[in-house]
């Protein structure tokens, strides 16, 4: 008897859409999220890929943590002093911010690399061995 | 790992927008605009920018900033799981006015973020006025 969808696949897209919920999804090809930072997620056979927008941080502004399959960022902005400062135009905002993603895959924490570049933080996640694809060789029986 | 850099102002009048080979998107920058004492600030959000990459430029009150970015990914050839934004090159154009000393106006590029200083024309800076008795 053929099973037409597996628990997994389900579990898989319950997964996806935890994803879009909690990381203020906007559909592709939008310039601007709601949220700061506007973060892109992308896979490839051997790790997970994020990466954020986030100009003006330095190391110091920034936090990344993986717990289980959850990436969280935090950080914060440094909002200029008011005594000191009038704002004609107010486009960028500044304090604290926090996003966190439910991970489609399980990945191996301790190999988790993040570096961050000209405002450009960049995350790479290993996908633990469990998740790799791996081809399964067919045999004639 | 990111320095603070100065970048020359070209003061000319024909001016030429950088061309690009490959078509590639081109974003706005999100902009702070802030006034001080004697200047105002200009803060535009341009990660993934490099000062060697951007090109300002005034002409005749209009202040035009133009960043070139090199694409992170292939995104034809790139699974995305969530996108919520491209990578592009960024541009943005605003009028100063009198106010504006144009040979004071300097840049700087620090962790994706562009600081202009555009400093005040003396006529325009606060100043005290003394009261005298007669």
């Amino acid at each position: 008897m053929l099973i037409t969808q597996d628990p997994f696949t389900a579990l898989e897209s319950l997964r996806r859409e935890m994803t879009n919920l909690m990381g203020a999804y906007a559909p592709p090809f939008l310039q601007r999220s709601h949220g700061f930072p506007a973060v892109n997620l992308w896979e490839d056979a051997s790790a997970l890929y994020a990466e954020a927008e986030v100009p003006g941080l330095s190391l110091k502004d920034i936090e990344v943590t993986v717990e289980g399959d959850q990436l969280t960022v935090k950080g914060h902005r440094e909002t200029l002093d008011a005594r000191e400062y009038t704002y004609h135009r107010r486009e960028r905002g500044t304090g604290e911010f926090a996003l966190t993603l439910a991970l489609p895959v399980e990945t191996n924490p301790d190999e988790v690399e993040a570096t961050l570049t000209d405002g450009v933080l960049r995350i790479r996640l290993p996908k633990a061995e469990t998740a790799k694809a791996r081809k399964i060789k067919v045999t004639a029986s | 790992m990111a320095m603070e850099t100065n970048i020359e102002k070209r003061k000319e009048s024909a001016v030429m927008p950088v061309e690009r080979t490959r078509s590639a998107p081109t974003y706005i920058p999100v902009v702070d605009i802030i006034e001080r004492r004697d200047e105002l600030m200009m803060l535009a959000d341009m990660p993934g920018a490099r000062a060697e990459h951007i090109d300002i430029n005034y002409d005749k009150g209009l202040l035009t900033i133009h960043a070139r970015v090199e694409p992170r990914q292939n995104p034809q050839q790139t699974e995305y799981l969530l996108q919520e934004y491209g990578v592009g090159d960024f541009h943005r154009t605003f009028e100063v006015g009198e106010g504006i000393d144009p040979n004071k106006i300097e840049a700087e590029v620090k962790n994706g973020l562009l600081t202009l200083h555009l400093p005040k024309s003396e006529a325009f800076k606060p100043r005290k006025i003394a009261v005298k008795t007669q």
